[in-house]
């Protein structure tokens, strides 16, 4: 307790040290005051730190570091992002038009420098070629590049953008040089996603594979609102990656599997499983693992934070999780109202886990999975002889 | 002397778009070419994968339509294997589907569109007291227009010009001499622009009460849906009801009296309303409100002649490559229906030549082959002929086959602004419809709902059984009307499998290239004898392709060659980049 009470202060006091850093720099609004700007709004300092703390708990920091959070909030005007559309269907950037928790969109409107970003911006053509150039210029080394999309790699001409016919892959090597952080956003960015699939007609990559330099993976398909804002506040805050897992993923957001705090887990280990949708089973809410449910192999947070601000998400509408933030799952997790465990277990990892120690998991996934089944048969048989007296 | 103007990329839409237009010494267009420059291939992947996984593959298509694809996969699986789901799931699809149209109708407008009707630099020289007036002209309860709520708008925007960090704001069009609405009316706009932002959110939960999420739910499954614990919740229906009652009170007070204003302010812009070229449209019924019974209704209208509403004959519905990034083999015919179709990238990239540059003097550029292939987009053809698909296609159908719903709001509409029925065939027209099908669905949208509950007093079915047979051959289609327009998605299956998979949508209707007669589509056809005002900043241009809602990654597809099989899949080196 006393060593974990240590290690917080410490890491109070770096993002402190941080942002007090980040407040030196040269502000994009310099005569912004966002309380002003809040109420201006009509969100009041409560509504606004209740956000706050919220955003610090889904960063899984203490409260006490609330403030730290309003803080970064504050400061996040200085720094500019370039968001890039690559092989995609947008519906990552959709996600992020939905963020809330109090109208977490205004507050990016304002508070992040959105410089490029071609679902929202006004400008078109050359205008927005000249949009993209000057912010590249303008912000070099400062700006955080966001890319959306798998790329095509040799097969480049899959994609091209601009009047000059650049190619996807051009542009993010292009705008990845004076990038201070790189996110790849959702699983095609990330892993390539579905265009990658078998057999990857446009021979898709990730943009690991496209660009030499450290990138954040934020997968999902598409990565609920709270996974992309969450982690430009954690840029922000620290100033280094959050800590990541074996695939790039931040830990705080893809540390524990769907599986751990799903609200059917009772019905999981209970042995309590839907036979087939819209059975009286389905109707009680138990558990989806033997309609295809992949949240035991899967690392989310969807199961803590749902999605458009905490309305349902998968389990909850009876249908079981696909498996979307990890790598390959369109050839790994199907079909995908089929449980796994009825295929051979490495076609679930590709022989790798979700971090390093993690061959190990899928077999203790397994087994508990068999436990929970075996429970369930238990259970039946019991019910079957109370019948059959 | 002609001059070429490109315009790439085409922002504010979903995908990769390029159009490149030639104009006369007066800037009017003469010719116009519209491309797509993205390429993924998601038909091929369906293939040889499990059918039940379809809908969810093709749902990947796109994530603004995110539902379209998903229930469009869904269905066609469920058509091939003969099964009706029970009218619960129907309905409920039904309510998912009116979360997206409503969405993306308030969003297209506003977000995507309503910058090329409002310019909000002119906004910030309003005054708030006459504009909060002004709205009443409109609508007898303006939303979100009040004189204090515009000060502070305006003074928001201000503060933002002011610092010089425009943000998605920067280097648009603004002061573009096509823009008309005065500074109060563009604070009308720019206020409901601000206030979007948060309808559109509710909109998105109505998708994801009983669907799990939006973008992409995941509640559909061949047989019905499974949220059933949700659709059992009354509180959950009335969840979905209030939401629907607010999005209802945005399109009522804001969305269809901001159409108004724009018919009556816009009706001299020759720009908007000089027609749309192509006058042949073709709809599919589709929101339904009880069993068998449809808000939106079928058929073609050619011509524009609202006298004549001809059935569709799905074995008309076929797509070309000529002019497309594609070639196809072993057969001699040109055009394939789509269960036959299909798609062979052969990639012949771009030409040198002259275009206006930024500066508005010629400069060197790529430019696409006319003569030859010049885009990812196929051309679909109905009976041989190009058709525009969308809103404008639902209302015109509607029209022509006496729909009381649509004639209802349309008749209205045309009277609220005083714009004759010919007004509808135009970019301000095809704006229009989007608004009137969005007000047909609010004024009728809880019957649905009313239905849902009614049947639910009896019937707690949400799922129909059935099985896939691996000894035998299926094949199967959805056809219906979604945002964009008409959509259909073809499959067929053997050995338990995805034999064959393909999706004709809105968006390939319509931005697709010409023909192998020449024939041009929808968005070339509309652009041909507008004037741009000024060649380095074509709004009117923009205007236009943004008045039919583009969709990009939706219409870029591929299917696999016949008889080719997928482990031998190869990109031919032929292909590279010149």
């Amino acid at each position: 307790m006393q060593k974990s009470d240590k290690g917080d202060n410490q890491l109070f006091k770096q993002i402190s040290t941080r942002l007090e850093r980040l407040s030196k720099l040269d502000a994009h609004n310099p005569n912004k005051n966002l309380d002003e700007e809040f109420h201006k709004k009509g969100i009041d300092r409560r509504d606004f730190m209740k956000w706050a703390s919220a955003m610090t708990a889904t960063l899984a920091l203490p409260a006490s570091f609330a403030p730290l959070t309003a803080k970064a909030a504050e400061i996040a005007n200085r720094l500019p992002v370039i968001w890039l559309h690559m092989a995609e269907c947008t519906g990552c950037s959709e996600s992020l038009l939905r963020t809330e928790d109090p109208s977490i969109d205004s507050i990016i409107f304002d508070y992040i420098n959105l410089e490029y970003h071609e679902t929202i911006m006004a400008a078109a053509g050359y205008q927005a070629e000249q949009n993209l150039e000057n912010a590249i210029n303008k912000h070099k080394g400062n700006y955080i590049l966001m890319v959306e999309g798998g790329i095509p790699q040799g097969t480049e001409y899959f994609l091209t953008i601009g009047a000059e016919g650049d190619t996807g892959a051009e542009k993010c090597r292009h705008a990845a040089e004076g990038a201070a952080a790189i996110f790849a956003i959702g699983t095609c960015s990330s892993f390539g996603g579905v265009q990658a699939a078998y057999p990857n007609p446009s021979n898709a990559k990730p943009l690991s594979k496209i660009i030499n330099k450290p990138i954040i993976n934020v997968p999902g398909c598409p990565p609920s609102e709270k996974n992309i804002v969450g982690n430009v506040m954690y840029f922000i805050m620290f100033g280094t990656l959050p800590a990541l897992d074996a695939y790039n993923r931040p830990t705080w957001a893809y540390g524990h599997r769907i599986h751990d705090l799903c609200e059917r887990r009772g019905h999981f280990d209970a042995g309590e499983f839907v036979q087939q949708f819209g059975d009286q089973n389905a109707q009680n809410g138990y558990c989806l693992y033997k309609m295809g449910c992949k949240g035991p192999y899967t690392f989310n947070n969807c199961s803590k934070l749902r999605f458009n601000s905490h309305t349902s998400w998968p389990i909850q509408a009876g249908h079981g999780c696909i498996g979307c933030s990890e790598p390959n799952f369109w050839d790994t997790m199907s079909p995908f109202e089929e449980p796994i465990g009825n295929k051979m277990f490495h076609t679930a990892y590709d022989g790798i886990g979700a971090d390093k120690t993690a061959n190990t998991i899928g077999t203790v996934i397994l087994a508990a999975t068999a436990v929970g089944i075996a429970a369930h048969a238990v259970v039946s048989s019991l019910v079957k002889n109370k019948d059959e007296q | 002397m002609t001059k070429r103007i490109v315009v790439d990329p085409i922002t504010r839409i979903e995908g990769h778009l390029r159009i490149e237009v030639i104009v006369d010494e007066n800037n009017v267009i003469q010719d116009a070419f519209s491309s797509s420059t993205l390429f993924r291939g998601l038909e091929t992947i369906i293939k040889n994968r499990d059918p039940r996984d379809a809908g969810f593959i093709a749902q990947r298509i796109c994530g603004v339509c995110t539902y379209s694809h998903y229930k469009a996969g869904i269905t066609a699986v469920e058509n091939a294997l003969g099964i009706t789901p029970p009218l619960n799931a129907l309905l409920v699809r039904s309510l998912m589907n009116i979360a997206l149209f409503l969405h993306d109708h308030v969003v297209h407008f506003y977000t995507l569109h309503g910058l090329d009707w409002c310019d909000i630099t002119s906004a910030l020289k309003a005054d708030p007291a006459k504009a909060a007036k002004i709205a009443f002209k409109y609508t007898d309860y303006p939303l979100a227009v009040g004189e204090d709520e515009l000060k502070a708008v305006q003074k928001r925007v201000t503060d933002f010009v002011k610092q010089g960090a425009l943000g998605p704001f920067n280097n648009g069009y603004w002061g573009h001499k096509t823009y008309h609405f005065s500074p109060e009316q563009n604070l009308i706009v720019l206020s409901h622009y601000l206030k979007l932002l948060e309808i559109q959110r509710e909109a998105a939960k109505m998708t994801a009460i009983f669907g799990a999420k939006q973008p992409h739910p995941q509640s559909l499954t061949v047989g019905g849906v499974t949220s059933v614990m949700d659709i059992l919740d009354p509180s959950r229906l009335a969840e979905w009801k209030f939401k629907f009652e607010k999005v209802k009170d945005f399109v009522d007070r804001a969305y269809y009296p901001d159409l108004v204003m724009a018919g009556i302010i816009f009706k001299d812009e020759q720009s908007v309303t000089k027609g749309c070229g192509l006058r042949n449209f073709i709809a599919y019924e589709e929101i339904l409100l009880a069993k068998d019974k449809n808000l939106l209704s079928t058929g073609v209208v050619l011509n524009g002649d609202l006298s004549k509403v001809h059935p569709i004959d799905e074995n008309l519905i076929k797509e070309e490559v000529t002019h497309s990034w594609y070639q196809y083999e072993n057969t001699k015919e040109i055009e394939l229906q789509p269960y036959d179709g299909q798609t062979n990238p052969k990639y012949t990239g771009f030409k040198e030549g002259q275009s206006i540059g930024p500066e508005g003097k010629p400069i060197n550029t790529k430019l696409l082959d006319l003569k030859g292939k010049y885009s990812w987009i196929k051309s679909p053809r109905y009976n041989g002929v190009p058709m525009e698909v969308g809103p404008l296609a639902s209302v015109v159908v509607g029209l022509a086959s006496k729909n009381p719903y649509i004639t209802e709001v349309a008749t209205k509409f045309l009277k609220d602004t005083g714009l004759p029925l010919e007004a509808l065939f135009s970019t301000l027209g095809r704006t229009a419809a989007r608004c009137i099908e969005a007000k047909v669905i609010v004024d009728n949208g809880l019957k649905t709902l009313d239905s849902l509950i009614e049947n639910l007093k009896s019937d707690k079915q949400t799922c129909a059984p059935y099985v896939i047979d691996k000894d035998k051959e299926y094949k199967g289609r959805y056809i219906g009307q979604v945002p964009r327009g008409m959509l259909s998605h073809w499959v067929r299956i053997k050995n338990g499998v995805v034999e064959n998979y393909q999706a004709v949508v809105p968006s390939t209707w319509n931005a697709g290239p010409r023909d192998a007669k020449g024939q041009k589509g929808p968005y070339e056809m509309s652009l041909i004898g507008t004037k741009v005002a000024d060649i380095t900043k074509p709004l009117e241009i923009i205007r236009t392709i943004h008045s039919f809602d583009p969709c990009i990654a939706c219409s870029v597809h591929m299917m696999d060659v016949k008889g080719n099989k997928i482990g031998e899949y190869k990109v031919d080196p032929a292909f590279a980049r010149i």
